[in-house]
């Protein structure tokens, strides 16, 4: 059982990775922040409670893997690496511009942590199968976990992939549905409904769950039940807010891909600051 | 004209890929439900354990073999030409190329010779689309023994490859003493009219040519380029300082192909008066593999027609 106080450590890391995330985009002027807020939550989990990492050793061959599937959501991943040791916080502010390693979307050559170079949407599966695939060749222990948005789920390579997952009962892997509910034309349901999410994949040959992507206990005993699925890979399917953690900015299509203003920043970053003080307060 | 063995490219690609698997354990397979035709199937049958077929998806197929890249080992896949580049190009793209992870595929089902399949299945813009990728190395053997030494000199090359086979049996013009370096033409005849830079099927296309001109006075050098990228341009430029005069014949698209980087090189290098030869921006139909070489004129006889036009021209 988890304690208390080590979900509130989470949590007040998520906020740092919440201001990181609208800080970069803000000063990039431009970037994905909505479904970077949206999964903040889950990566901080992962990176901060989940995963086998060394982060002053970012090749270690033990490491579990992260692949990020949906690529734009590259400032959640960024923010994540930087608070975790992989290069310095300062790094983050050169977030998309020339001669920075952190590019609009993530380069696996560029940037240490970064497991796969993503970006053009639905090849993240296939890929996190392939490394699955791999350590089950090595009887390696180690795991994959990939994220991959809702929108994207109306790639038809995801289900390639998710068949190919399947057939080869990749059970050292985890899919996590960031199913924030919008996609950059609008709400996913009005684009191309992507519904019924769990049915589909339970028809593709996965074990699923479904979770509220934002309560730190959920996706840590939804993380701990996919490590007990045997002979299948396993889905999270988690309910998420896009542009979570800022009230204006939570449920607005328009923060898919365009950044904070510099008002919108600064009053992005009180609000962060206010959360961060409750969670303090709570912990006396 | 010479009589030759006709062999399969793919039969030797299929032999190669077990004496590579017998000695690299962390090599694996990767094909998209035509292993038999592609000649993966043997691979599958000694070491199933490393072999994957991803059924019928080749997008699949490319971003699954990055993935068993990324997790140490090093994968071969395989499909037709025209799924594997067409198909999934933008997967190429992204998780192998960009991502530049040690990934090679050896396509089969190259060009017109694929036959009576027709038009939808004769990949013609596989040079062309595969050589414009960054870090990507584009190879295509001209027959049995050239395969299996261009496939184990790109297995044991760091990086993305991509190497074009075909369906049809082609000629045997080496032997099993025949050698290959990445990035390296050869100079399979001298001559000192005329420059003629083939690969594939149409090396034995120029080398028949060759010996028919001959008979007219007419003396053909003959360069074989089965590295298309990187291009031995330095061998081609020394030999075009000879001759004056370079012609290019492939069984690919005029565009993009090995004339077009041949042309991009001399251009800049020694500009010179060319003839690319090949397929003339149109697409393949129905047809016996040799039928259709005569008639799109990749056979020898149509190589010695195109050359001469060239000649009385220039």
């Amino acid at each position: 059982m988890i304690s208390e106080e080590e979900i509130r450590k989470l949590k007040k890391c998520a906020i740092r990775i919440r201001k990181h995330i609208v800080t970069m985009t803000g000063l990039a002027k431009s970037g994905h922040p909505g479904g970077s807020l949206s999964a903040a939550d889950i990566l901080t989990v992962l990176f901060f409670k989940k995963m086998r990492l060394k982060p002053e050793d970012p090749q270690w061959k033990e490491r579990d893997i992260f692949i990020l599937s949906k690529g734009h959501a590259s400032p959640v991943l960024y923010a994540a690496l930087a608070e975790a040791g992989f290069f310095p916080v300062e790094e983050l502010k050169d977030f998309r511009k020339l001669r920075s390693h952190l590019q609009g979307h993530p380069d696996r050559l560029m940037t240490p942590g970064v497991e796969m170079s993503t970006g053009s949407l639905g090849q993240g599966l296939s890929v996190a199968n392939g490394v699955a695939l791999a350590f089950k060749l090595d009887k390696s222990p180690r795991k994959v976990y990939v994220l991959i948005g809702d929108g994207e789920l109306q790639e038809g390579q995801i289900w390639e992939a998710a068949m190919t997952a399947s057939h080869y009962k990749l059970d050292n892997l985890t899919a996590i549905i960031d199913y924030n509910g919008l996609q950059i034309d609008g709400p996913v349901s009005n684009v191309k409904e992507v519904a019924p999410v769990v049915e589909k994949w339970k028809a593709f040959g996965w074990e699923t769950r479904e979770i509220n992507g934002h309560d730190y206990y959920q996706i840590i005993e939804a993380l701990e039940w996919a490590d007990s699925v045997k002979g299948k890979p396993a889905v999270i399917i988690a309910h998420t807010v896009k542009g979570k953690g800022i009230s204006f900015m939570e449920g607005k299509v328009k923060f898919h891909g365009v950044p904070p203003s510099e008002e919108e920043m600064k009053a992005a970053l009180k609000e962060l600051e206010e959360q961060e003080k409750e969670i303090e307060n709570e912990g006396v | 004209m010479k009589e030759f063995e006709y062999r399969h490219l793919r039969d030797a690609y299929g032999e190669v890929l077990l004496e590579l698997g017998e000695k690299y354990r962390d090599m694996v397979v990767l094909d998209a439900d035509l292993s038999s035709s592609t000649r993966t199937a043997r691979f599958g049958a000694k070491f199933p354990e490393r072999f994957f077929n991803v059924g019928v998806s080749e997008q699949d197929l490319m971003s699954t073999a990055a993935g068993l890249a990324i997790g140490g080992k090093r994968p071969v896949v395989s499909t037709f030409a025209i799924f594997a580049t067409g198909r999934a190009w933008e997967q190429i793209r992204q998780s192998i190329a960009y991502a530049n992870v040690n990934v090679k595929i050896v396509a089969s089902h190259g060009g017109v010779t694929v036959g009576e399949d027709g038009a939808t299945h004769q990949m013609l813009e596989d040079f062309a689309i595969m050589r414009v990728l960054p870090n990507m190395r584009v190879l295509c053997p001209a027959d049995y023994y050239e395969t299996k030494v261009v496939v184990r000199k790109a297995f044991e090359t760091e990086g993305p490859v991509y190497i074009r086979l075909s369906r049809a049996k082609f000629p045997v013009i080496f032997d099993e003493k025949h050698d290959f370096e990445i990035g390296r033409a050869q100079i399979i005849r001298e001559g000192k009219d005329l420059t003629a830079v083939g690969v594939g099927i149409t090396v034995y296309g120029l080398l028949q040519a060759a010996e028919e001109l001959e008979k007219d006075g007419i003396s053909i050098e003959i360069i074989n380029s089965p590295s298309i990228k990187p291009l031995d341009g330095e061998t081609i430029k020394k030999s075009a300082e000879k001759t004056g005069k370079v012609f290019t014949v492939e069984e690919h698209s005029v565009i993009g192909g090995l004339g077009s980087a041949i042309a991009e090189y001399l251009s800049q290098h020694y500009p010179v008066k060319m003839k690319i030869h090949g397929m003339k921006d149109v697409f393949g139909r129905s047809g016996t593999a040799m039928e259709l070489l005569s008639y799109y004129k990749l056979d020898p006889t149509g190589i010695k027609e195109e050359i001469l036009k060239f000649l009385e021209s220039s």
